[in-house]
């Protein structure tokens, strides 16, 4: 069986953690290649070539292909799909948007976020905001596969495979990028980060919200926050944790001035270790927290800067 | 211009989902249950165009069982013209996969002829986050996911996405999928006067056979089980004590 993985792909980057976990789910699968479809993004294929695993890499570069717009992209994955009994990409937001649309393309049914590999037909994949694993059998002779990504452990990067270009002709005259607006950060990358520290509506204000990064800067760790924090404008919408946001699982998860509603368990609830800071006793975090500070996080978070630096 | 919004009756945001003891799925028996929190926001959101005169026509579109006429008198209330009810399953734990909703919803596109279907970004049962994708690539059409703005012009529309590293703005040609994401609107509550209303305005019933389309599960549901539960921890009494124990007991800092 060989099994195809699409390469996430920023800019003309690879994104290496969320394609080298989507790699480590393909390997229990079978034989692996990893598709790079961008433009300008042969260095993004060689850094593929070398997550261990993979056995070749496909370069298709062309100008319609960056941006990750989902109708040319899903379209040169389909073409190529009848070689493969398994097509995978991470759940990111660019894979959610491509494969949903590639599994129709081919008439079998999407396999959203998996998080447990069975065999090669049976997957585990949580619903009702992870309060629920549901495991499925997928009759279809095409697997399309999202795979959660922190679930799976990341292939080390020693290997060489080799890369060959496609020839490739997209058409696409329905959908044109415009602009992204992103913002380069030095902090780790918030769905790979060891330390993940978030702040919620408690945090009260955007200045405030400094609080919740100088303390993530202490601990170099990476910022989230929850829906409320975002919604009124705290925080960027991509620091979003949680059902219908990112899905982190660090080392150290510290949610500040959070309630702890089960959409944000959803995107947290399988980190190792838990610290909760709230002055409301019975916030429902206290329920998931390893570690639980009652305390108002005005007071605590200033310190806690300074007992660690 | 005509809009069509597909609604879908789930689980209330508010309920915790409880697993059934026999691992055959969640028990929905007695719960309560709401339009999708996504749906509300494309309901808005088409109202909204309409509003500002950019749509004639919202047609909500609902596949499932019977009830889900309640959600669709939601969707009408809030100011939806009129509404189709698929009914494809006789048991709310019968729940139809977005492969077999999108047929569906193709064969409804392909009769109601709209120039946008706003949907959902995710069922927040399921947690699949693919319907509109599989919509738009079943009749070609481009998509644009995620949506927190979206501006329609003539022939095309402007939305920009969020997406992992913060905000992608993309233009896509009429016809055209648009899914939504939470930020898009704040959707609003139906007034009383409008819920008398609704209750007159045009609701369609008919059934999966209907349309001819296969919607046989390709996904057999072995086991639904408990997701492992966290035992709960202990509380620390200051910031010093928390430190400590992140250091000598977790070993994480
Ligand atoms: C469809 C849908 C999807 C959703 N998806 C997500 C999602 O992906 N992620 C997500 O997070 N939410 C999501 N939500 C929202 C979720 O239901 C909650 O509303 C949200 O998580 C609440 O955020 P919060 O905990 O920051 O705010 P609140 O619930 O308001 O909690 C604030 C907390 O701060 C504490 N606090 C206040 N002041 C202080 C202080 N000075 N010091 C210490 N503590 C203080 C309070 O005690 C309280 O516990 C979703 C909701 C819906 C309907
Ligand atoms: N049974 C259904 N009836 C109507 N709309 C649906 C149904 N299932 C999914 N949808 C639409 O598709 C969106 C995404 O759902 P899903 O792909 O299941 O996560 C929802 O928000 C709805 O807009």
């Amino acid at each position: 069986m060989t099994v195809l993985v699409l390469a996430e792909i920023n800019g003309q980057d690879l994104a290496v953690d969320q394609t080298a976990k989507t790699v480590s789910a393909a390997k229990q699968l079978g034989d692996v290649v990893v598709l790079c479809a961008g433009t300008g993004c042969a260095a993004a294929a060689q850094a593929a070539a070398q997550l261990d695993g993979v056995s070749k890499v496909l370069l298709a570069d062309d100008p319609a292909y960056a941006n990750g717009l989902a109708e040319p992209i899903a379209q040169l994955v389909a073409d190529i799909a009848a070689a493969y009994s398994h097509i995978l990409a991470p759940a990111t937001a660019s894979g959610k948007n491509v494969l949903p649309r590639v599994a129709a393309l081919l008439d079998v049914m999407i396999i959203s976020d998996v998080a447990g590999i069975v065999d090669g037909d049976t997957f585990e994949r949580p619903i009702y905001a992870g309060n629920a694993i549901q495991t499925v059998r997928s009759r279809d002779a095409i697997k399309v596969i999202t795979v959660r990504t922190s679930s799976f452990d990341a292939v080390a990067q020693t290997g060489s495979a080799g890369v060959e270009t496609l020839s490739v002709s997209p058409q696409n005259t329905q959908s044109k990028w415009i602009e992204d607006k992103t913002q380069a950060s030095d902090r780790p990358e918030l769905t790979s980060a060891k330390i993940v520290v978030s702040g919620g509506r408690g945090v009260g204000s955007e200045d405030n919200f400094e609080l919740i990064e100088k303390l993530a800067d202490a601990l170099g760790a990476a910022v989230g926050a929850s829906r409320a924090a975002v919604d009124s404008g705290f925080a960027p919408n991509d620091w979003q944790v949680g059902q219908t946001g990112k899905v982190v699982a660090p080392e150290l998860y510290i949610a500040v001035g959070i309630s702890g509603a089960i959409q944000h368990l959803a995107g947290m609830k399988d980190s190792k270790i838990i610290v909760a800071i709230n002055s409301d006793e019975d916030a429902p975090i206290f329920q998931v927290a390893d570690y639980g500070l009652v305390a108002d996080l005005f007071d605590a978070v200033p310190e806690l800067i300074s007992a660690l630096g | 211009m005509k809009a069509l919004v597909p609604v879908k009756r789930v689980i209330d945001y508010n309920v915790k989902a409880r697993v059934k003891a026999d691992g055959s799925g969640v028990d929905l028996a007695n719960i309560k249950m709401s339009m999708n929190p996504f749906d509300e926001i494309a309901v808005e959101e088409a109202i909204r165009l309409k509003e500002a005169g950019k749509i004639e026509e919202i047609v909500a579109v609902s596949i499932g069982v019977k009830q889900a006429q309640e959600t669709l008198r939601t969707a009408l209330a809030m100011g939806a013209d009129r509404a189709i009810l698929i009914v494809a399953a006789d048991d709310v734990h019968q729940d139809l996969e977005p492969l077999a909703v999108a047929k569906l919803l193709k064969a409804v596109v392909d009769s109601e002829a709209p120039d946008i279907v706003i949907a959902g970004k995710q069922a927040i049962d399921n947690d699949m986050n693919a319907t509109g994708q599989m919509l738009a690539a079943l009749l070609g059409w481009p998509q644009a996911t995620y949506a927190s703005e979206l501006l329609v012009e003539d022939g095309s529309a402007t939305v920009t996405r969020e997406v992992d590293g913060g905000l992608q703005t993309i233009s896509v040609q009429l016809p055209a999928i648009v899914t939504v994401d939470l930020r898009l609107n704040e959707p609003r509550y139906a007034s009383l006067p409008n819920i008398m209303k609704a209750k007159k305005k045009p609701l369609e019933e008919k059934t999966a056979a209907d349309f001819g389309v296969d919607i046989s599960p390709r996904l057999e549901i072995v086991t639904t089980t408990e997701p492992p539960t966290r035992s709960a921890g202990v509380r620390v009494g200051s910031v010093n004590d928390l430190v400590e124990k992140l250091k000598n007991e977790a070993g994480v800092v």
